[in-house]
C-alpha cells in the first residue's frame, strides 16, 4: 500500500514538473521571437553575440531536459532567441512552479492525514458498534430464554411454578447475564371475557398505563393505586411478574400504553424480539428501549403465519434496556474513550432520528456512522462517532512545504541576484570597452595634436627668436636691450618646452629614433656637470660624478638623448636639493651585480656630503634584468655595454603618495611644486620613455626629507673595438692629460666617499693620489708629492695648523697647495689672503677640462707650453728623446732625412744608415744606441731580416754575459741587451704589425712621423727623464 | 720697405695655399716645414732637393727598364715605384704620391702600357712640383733678403 503511494506520488510530481517545464519553455519561446535590440551601434555584431549566447543557454537547457529522460514530441529549438531578460521569466516561472509544488505538497500530506484519521475513526466506531450489538444480542438471547422459562414453568405447569416472588428473585439473580437490561417483566394475555376471573384471581384490577405516561411522576410520588382501571378492551396484557427494579409496572395493561401496545402486537405477530422506539422510562425517566418477546402456548414452527402466532400467544415478556447506561458501561470498558464522541440514534424514522445516547453536539467535522443491528428488522439504529478534539494543526506538513518554498525562493533569489549581477557586469564591461576605445582614440588624437601643434609653434618661434637675435645686434639703449634679452630668454624657454612636448608626443607615437653615434661618456658627463655647476655653486651643493673604470671611453649610442635623461634627472635633483650633495655614478651593470653586497653596506656617513641618502639599491630593485631569477638573464652581445647610472641627491624627496605617478606625463608632486619650482612635469616621463628606447629601465627610491635616488640602465654598443683605435682616441681627445702624467698628490679629506670621487678625477689626469684624513698626515708627504689637495671643510678647520707649519718650515720645493671647494666662499678667500703663497681654489664640480686648466694655472706649467703650437706631447717627447742616440735605417734618402729631422727636433742624437747591412754593423753590441727605427721594405735586406739578425747578435751577447765572459765593465752594466727596434712603415695593416712583432720588433710607427704616435711608442721604452733622475 | 715684405709675405702665403689647394702638396709638407727651425734653416730645401734628385734618378732607371717592350723587369720597376712613393709621401708631394699609387697598381698587374703612362705622368708631376717649389723657395729667399720672416701657413 505505502509503496504504491510512493510511486503514485513520484509520478504525480514528475507529471506536474514536466508540464510546468513544457509550459515555461513554450512561453519563453513564444514571448521572445521579437527580439528587442538594445544596443545602438553595430547591431549585427551584438545580434551575433546574442545568438551565440542564447544558443549556449539553449544547449544547457536542452541537456537538462534530455538528461531527465523524457522525450518532447513536438519541440523545435533551433531558431529560438532569448531576450536579455529571459532569466527573469525563468525566475518567475520557477517561483510559480515551486509555490504550486509546495501547495500541492501541503494538500497531499494533509489529505493523507485526514484519510488516516477517518480510517481510525471508522475502525474505532465499528468496533464500538459491534461490541454494543454483541452485548445487546447476548441480553436479548437471555430475555428470549426467559420467555421460554416462563412458558415452561408458568403456563405449562398447573398450578404455576412461578409466582411474583420467585420471578423477581430469579431475575435479580440472573441479571448479570443481561448486562444491558435494567429490568424484566412478564405480562399475560387476558381476553375481556376472562378479565373478571383474572382480576379476582390476582386480587387487583387491570389498570391502564397511558395516563401516567402523559404526566410522568417521580418515583417517590408514584402511586399505583391512583391509576385508573383499564377501560374495557378486547383483550388486556397486564403485567403479572416483574423484576424488583420495575415492580411498579405490575397490573399495568401493556396494551394501554401506545409504545407498548405496538410492541406487543408486533412481537406476537413476528415471534421475534421487538424493540420500541427509545422513550423516557417510567420512574427513572431515562431513555430506554423495551424489548418484547411473545410467549406462545405451544412451540410454533418457524414458518407459522402471524394469525397462528396471535392465536397461540400466551403472554409477553419485556426487558427494559437502559441505553444510556449501557453505552456508558460499554465505552468505559474500552480504551481511548476520551478521544471519540459516540452518539447512538434510532433512525427508524429517517427524517428525524431519535437520539438514544450522547450529547447533541453540532455535527461539523469528521463523523463516522456505523449501523447497529439489534435483531429487530423494523427498527434501525446507528452509531455516530466523532473525535472529541479538532484535528491537530498539520505542523509537519506546513513546515515541510514552507521549507520547500523557502528553499525554492532562495534559489530563485540567488539565481536572480547572480544573473542581474552578470548582466550589470556585462553592461559595465561593455561601457568600459567603449570608454577605453574612446580614451585610446583621445590619447592618439592628443599625441597627434601635440606633435602637430608643437611643430607648428616651433616654426614661427624660430622666426621670432631669429628676429630678436637680429634686433639685439642693432643699436638699442639699455632698456631696450633688456627687453629684447628678456623676450629672447622667454622665447628660448618656450622653444625648449615645446621641444619637450614634441619629444613626448614623438615617443608616444613611436616616431622617435635613437642615433647611433660614437661618443665620449665622460665628456658628456663633464658637460652636464658644467651645465649645473653654476646652480650647485650658488646653492653650495656638492656635485660630483664618478664613472667606473670599466666603462669604456667611447660608446655608441645617442649622446643627445642620454644627455637629456641625465639633464632631466640632475635638473630635478638640483631643483629640490637645498643642502648636501648630488652624486652621479656610472657603472657597468655586471659590476654592480658582482659587488652588490658591498654596495648595500654603505652607511650614512659614507655618503658624499655625510647626509643620509635614499638607498640606491632599492631604486633598481624592481628592474626586470636584476630579478634574482634572471640574474644573468640580460645576455648581452659582447660589444654591448649595459650601463647603470644613478643620480643621488639629498633633497626634499618625493612624498610617498606621489611616488606612483612620478613617471606620468604632466604629473607633478603637487600643484604647489610647479609654482615654487616651475617645470612642466614632463621631464621624467620623457626620461622614462628614452630609457625604454635605450633598452633600459628607470626606477627610484625616495625617502621624504632625506632624498631621492634615481637609477636607470641603458644599453650602448662598445665604441672601442681595437687597441689601435683606443690609442687614437687618446691622442685626439685627451691631450691635456699627459701633462700631469706621473705627478703625485695627496688629498686631505676625512670623508672617504668624497675622497674616492676626488681621487677618481685626479687619476683621470694621470695624477696619483693618496688620501689622508688629516692635515698632519698630509705634511709627511710634502717632500714626495707635487700637489697637496685639501678639502674645503678640512681647510676651514685646520688651516691654522697648516699655515703655522708652513711658516715655521718654509719648503723651497714645497708642493703646490690646492683647495677643493663647493663654492667661492668669501670667508675662504679671506683666510687665503693671509698666506704668502695662497693655495689655488678648485671649485667643484670636478671635471677634467676645468681641473686641468686650474692645475696648469696653479702649477705654472701649461700656459707657456700650450701657447707653443707643437702642443703638449712635443714637450714630453722632447724630454724623452733628449740626448738619446737613435739609429734610423732607411734606403730612401728622403725618408731618412725627414725622419732624422723629426727626431733631431726632439733633441735626439740621430745616426742614419741606408741599408740593413750597415745597420747591423752599427748595432753589433756593444754599442751606444738607445733605439732604432727600421724601414721595413729595403732592397738587399729588409727590415724584418735586419731585426732578426740584430736580435740574434743580442742573444749571443746575453749568453756571453751570463757565462761571465763580459769583456768590459761597461758591458756588464747593461746586463741584458735588447735594443728597442721600431718599424717604420707606410701601411698600417694589422698583418704587417703582427709580423713586426714576430720578428722581434717592439712596435711600429707609421710614415710619415706624427708627433703623438711617435711619443706613444717611444714612451713605452724610455722612462721620463724626471724618473730616471730621481 | 716693410710694405714690400708684407707684400712678399702675402704672396708667399697665397702661393703656398694655392699649392695646397691644387693638390700639389699635403699636410706632410707642413709637418716638414715645422721640423725646420733655427738649427736647420735649410731643412726643407735640402729634403726637397734630395727628393727631386731621387726622382730623376728613379725615373731614369724605370724608363730604361720599361724601354724594351719584351722582358720588362717589373720587379725593378716596382721597387723604384715604392721608393718614389715613400719619398713623395714623406715630402708631402701629394700629386706625385697619387700617381705612384696608380703606377704601383699597374706594376702589380704587369701592365707595361699603364706603367709607361704613369711614368710619364710622374715625370711630369715631379717636374711641375719642382718648378713650383723652386718659385716658393725663391720667394722665401726674397723675403729673407728683404729682412722679413717666413710666415707660418696653416692649411687647416
Amino acid at each position: 500500500m505505502s509503496l504504491f503511494h510512493v510511486v503514485e506520488f513520484c509520478l504525480k510530481i514528475g507529471q506536474l514538473f514536466w508540464m510546468l517545464c513544457c509550459w515555461l519553455v513554450s512561453w519563453l519561446i513564444d514571448d521572445k521571437s521579437p527580439l528587442p535590440v538594445g544596443s545602438v551601434g553595430d547591431p549585427d555584431k551584438t545580434k551575433m553575440k546574442k545568438n551565440h549566447h542564447h544558443h549556449n543557454k539553449m544547449c544547457f537547457f536542452w541537456n537538462k531536459i534530455s538528461t531527465s529522460g523524457f522525450k518532447i514530441p513536438t519541440f523545435s529549438l533551433h531558431p529560438v532567441r532569448f531576450g536579455k531578460n529571459w532569466w527573469k521569466k525563468v525566475v518567475v516561472a520557477w517561483v510559480v512552479l515551486w509555490v504550486l509544488i509546495s501547495f500541492w505538497t501541503f494538500c497531499y500530506f494533509s489529505s493523507q492525514a485526514m484519510d488516516k484519521r477517518k480510517e481510525t475513526l471508522a475502525s474505532m466506531c465499528d468496533e464500538r458498534a459491534r461490541m454494543l450489538q454483541d452485548q445487546f444480542n447476548v441480553s436479548m438471547n437471555h430475555v428470549q430464554a426467559m420467555s421460554i422459562l416462563i412458558s415452561t414453568f408458568h403456563h405449562a405447569k398447573f398450578p404455576s411454578a412461578i409466582d411474583q416472588r420467585t420471578f423477581s428473585e430469579y431475575t435479580d439473580r440472573t441479571s448479570f447475564e443481561r448486562p444491558l437490561t435494567s429490568g424484566v417483566a412478564y405480562a399475560v394475555r387476558v381476553l375481556h371475557s376472562e378479565r373478571k376471573e383474572f382480576e379476582r384471581q390476582q386480587g387487583w384490577i387491570i389498570r391502564r398505563m397511558d395516563s401516567f405516561e402523559q404526566k410522568p411522576v417521580h418515583k417517590d410520588e408514584y402511586n399505583i393505586e391512583a391509576l385508573e382501571p383499564s377501560p374495557v378492551q378486547k383483550e388486556y396484557a397486564p403485567v403479572i411478574f416483574a423484576q424488583d427494579t420495575v415492580s411498579h409496572v405490575i397490573s399495568l395493561d401493556m396494551l394501554s400504553g401506545k409504545e407498548d401496545r405496538e410492541n406487543v402486537l408486533r412481537a406476537r405477530k413476528s415471534g421475534k424480539g421487538v424493540l420500541t422506539a427509545p422513550f423516557p422510562l417510567i420512574k427513572t425517566n431515562r431513555l430506554g428501549v423495551i424489548l418484547t418477546f411473545a410467549v406462545y402456548k405451544r412451540d410454533l414452527p418457524s414458518n407459522a403465519t402471524p394469525k397462528e402466532r396471535i392465536e397461540a400467544t400466551n403472554g409477553y415478556l419485556g426487558g427494559v434496556f437502559d441505553i444510556e447506561s449501557l453505552v456508558e458501561n460499554l465505552l468505559q470498558q474500552l480504551a481511548s474513550k476520551q478521544t471519540i464522541l459516540v452518539n447512538v440514534y434510532d433512525t427508524t424514522n429517517h427524517s428525524e432520528p431519535i437520539s438514544m445516547y450522547g450529547s447533541d453536539v453540532s455535527a461539523d467535522g469528521l463523523e463516522h456512522v456505523s449501523p447497529l443491528n439489534f435483531g429487530d428488522p423494523f427498527r434501525k439504529h446507528e452509531m455516530r462517532c466523532r473525535f472529541k478534539q479538532k484535528p491537530p494543526w498539520p505542523v509537519l506538513t506546513m513546515v515541510t512545504s514552507f521549507c520547500i518554498l523557502v528553499i525554492a525562493l532562495l534559489i530563485a533569489h540567488i539565481f536572480h541576484a547572480t544573473m542581474s549581477r552578470i548582466q550589470r557586469v556585462e553592461e559595465d564591461c561593455h561601457k568600459m570597452k567603449l570608454l577605453k576605445k574612446k580614451a585610446e582614440a583621445a590619447d592618439v588624437a592628443k599625441s597627434q595634436f601635440l606633435a602637430t601643434v608643437s611643430h607648428e609653434i616651433r616654426t614661427p618661434m624660430n622666426g621670432v627668436l631669429g628676429m630678436l637675435h637680429m634686433l639685439m645686434d642693432t643699436e638699442l639703449d639699455v632698456t631696450q636691450q633688456d627687453y629684447v634679452r628678456t623676450a629672447q630668454a622667454s622665447g628660448k624657454a618656450l622653444v625648449s618646452l615645446i621641444n619637450e612636448v614634441l619629444d613626448q608626443a614623438k615617443i608616444e607615437s613611436g616616431k622617435l629614433e635613437l642615433e647611433e653615434v660614437r661618443f665620449d661618456l665622460r665628456g658628456i658627463l663633464d658637460d652636464v656637470l658644467s651645465l649645473f655647476s653654476g646652480k650647485s655653486q650658488e646653492k653650495g651643493l656638492e656635485l660630483a660624478v664618478y664613472i667606473s673604470d670599466h666603462v669604456p671611453e667611447m660608446l655608441i649610442g645617442d649622446p643627445g638623448r642620454f644627455r637629456q635623461i641625465l639633464t632631466n634627472l640632475m635638473g630635478n635633483s638640483i631643483k629640490f636639493t637645498e643642502k648636501g650633495h648630488i652624486f652621479v655614478t656610472v657603472h657597468l651593470v655586471e659590476e654592480l651585480l658582482d659587488s652588490s653586497d658591498v654596495e648595500t653596506s654603505t652607511s650614512t656617513e659614507n655618503t658624499l656630503s655625510g647626509l643620509p641618502v635614499a638607498d640606491r639599491q632599492r631604486s633598481w630593485q624592481k628592474f626586470k634584468s636584476f630579478s634574482s631569477s634572471g640574474h644573468r638573464s640580460f645576455a648581452l652581445a659582447p660589444s654591448e655595454i649595459n650601463l647603470i647610472v644613478s643620480v643621488e641627491d639629498t633633497g626634499v624627496g618625493i612624498p610617498v603618495e606621489a611616488q606612483s605617478r612620478i613617471f606620468t606625463p604632466f604629473m607633478q608632486v603637487g600643484p604647489s611644486i610647479s609654482r615654487t619650482h616651475g617645470g612642466t612635469g614632463i621631464g621624467l616621463s620623457i626620461s622614462k620613455c628614452l630609457v625604454g628606447l635605450m633598452k633600459g629601465e628607470i626606477g627610484f627610491s625616495s625617502i621624504p626629507k632625506v632624498g631621492s635616488t634615481f637609477t636607470f640602465t641603458a644599453v650602448f654598443a662598445n665604441g672601442m673595438h681595437s687597441s689601435e683605435r683606443k690609442s687614437e682616441l687618446h691622442n685626439n681627445n685627451q691631450p691635456i692629460l699627459s701633462e700631469f702624467k706621473g705627478m703625485k698628490a695627496v688629498l686631505v679629506d676625512h670623508k672617504p666617499a668624497r675622497g674616492q670621487v676626488s681621487r677618481y678625477h685626479f687619476q683621470r689626469l694621470g695624477i696619483r693620489v693618496e688620501i689622508v684624513s688629516g692635515v698632519e698626515q698630509a705634511l709627511r708627504f710634502t717632500t714626495t708629492v707635487n700637489i697637496i689637495l685639501i678639502e674645503q671643510e678640512v681647510w676651514s678647520k685646520e688651516a691654522d695648523v697648516f699655515i703655522k707649519k708652513l711658516q715655521k718650515d718654509p719648503l723651497v720645493h714645497s708642493p703646490k697647495l690646492f683647495l677643493l671647494a663647493n663654492s667661492i666662499d668669501t670667508s675662504i678667500s679671506d683666510s687665503l689672503r693671509n698666506i704668502i703663497d695662497p693655495p689655488v681654489l678648485i671649485v667643484k664640480p670636478l671635471r677634467a677640462s676645468m681641473l686641468a686648466a686650474t692645475l696648469q694655472r696653479g702649477l705654472g706649467i701649461g700656459n707657456s707650453e700650450t701657447s707653443q703650437q707643437k702642443g703638449p706631447p712635443a714637450l714630453i717627447l722632447r724630454n724623452l728623446l733628449l740626448g738619446r742616440k737613435i739609429l734610423i735605417v732607411d734606403d730612401n734618402n728622403v725618408n731618412l732625412r725627414v725622419a732624422a729631422g723629426a727626431l733631431k727636433k726632439y733633441g735626439a742624437d740621430v745616426v742614419c744608415a741606408e741599408s740593413g747591412v750597415k745597420a747591423i754593423s752599427l748595432l753589433k753590441p756593444p754599442h751606444e744606441f738607445d733605439a732604432c727605427f727600421m724601414d721595413i721594405q729595403m732592397p738587399e735586406m729588409d727590415g724584418f731580416e735586419a731585426t732578426r739578425r740584430i736580435r740574434d747578435m743580442e742573444e749571443e751577447m746575453n749568453e756571453r754575459n751570463k757565462t761571465g765572459e763580459s769583456l768590459t765593465v761597461e758591458e756588464s752594466n747593461r746586463t741584458r741587451w735588447h735594443l728597442p727596434v721600431l718599424a717604420m712603415t707606410a701601411d698600417v695593416i694589422q698583418a704587417t704589425h703582427e709580423e713586426c712583432l714576430k720578428c722581434g720588433m717592439d712596435g711600429y710607427v707609421s710614415k710619415p712621423f706624427e708627433a703623438e704616435q711617435l711619443y706613444r711608442e717611444v714612451s713605452r721604452f724610455f722612462s721620463s727623464p724626471s724618473d730616471t733622475e730621481s | 720697405m716693410n710694405n714690400v715684405v708684407a707684400q712678399l709675405q702675402r704672396q708667399f702665403h697665397d702661393y703656398l695655399v694655392s699649392l695646397y689647394q691644387q693638390g700639389f702638396l699635403d699636410n706632410q709638407f707642413s709637418e716638414l716645414r715645422k721640423l725646420q727651425d733655427d738649427g736647420t734653416p735649410d731643412f726643407v730645401a735640402e729634403v726637397v732637393s734630395l727628393f727631386f734628385e731621387d726622382c730623376s734618378k728613379l725615373i731614369n732607371t724605370m724608363s730604361r727598364s720599361l724601354e724594351r717592350p719584351e722582358n720588362v723587369d717589373f720587379k725593378q720597376v716596382d721597387s723604384g715605384v715604392h721608393q718614389l712613393k715613400g719619398s713623395s709621401s714623406s715630402v708631402g708631394a701629394r700629386r706625385v704620391k697619387n700617381v705612384c699609387i696608380s703606377f704601383k697598381e699597374c706594376c702589380d698587374v704587369q701592365n707595361r702600357e699603364g706603367c709607361i703612362r704613369c711614368l710619364q705622368q710622374v715625370d711630369y708631376e715631379y717636374k711641375m712640383l719642382k718648378t713650383k717649389l723652386q718659385d716658393l723657395f725663391n720667394l722665401e729667399q726674397q723675403i729673407l733678403q728683404a729682412g722679413g720672416t717666413i710666415p707660418q701657413v696653416d692649411i687647416n
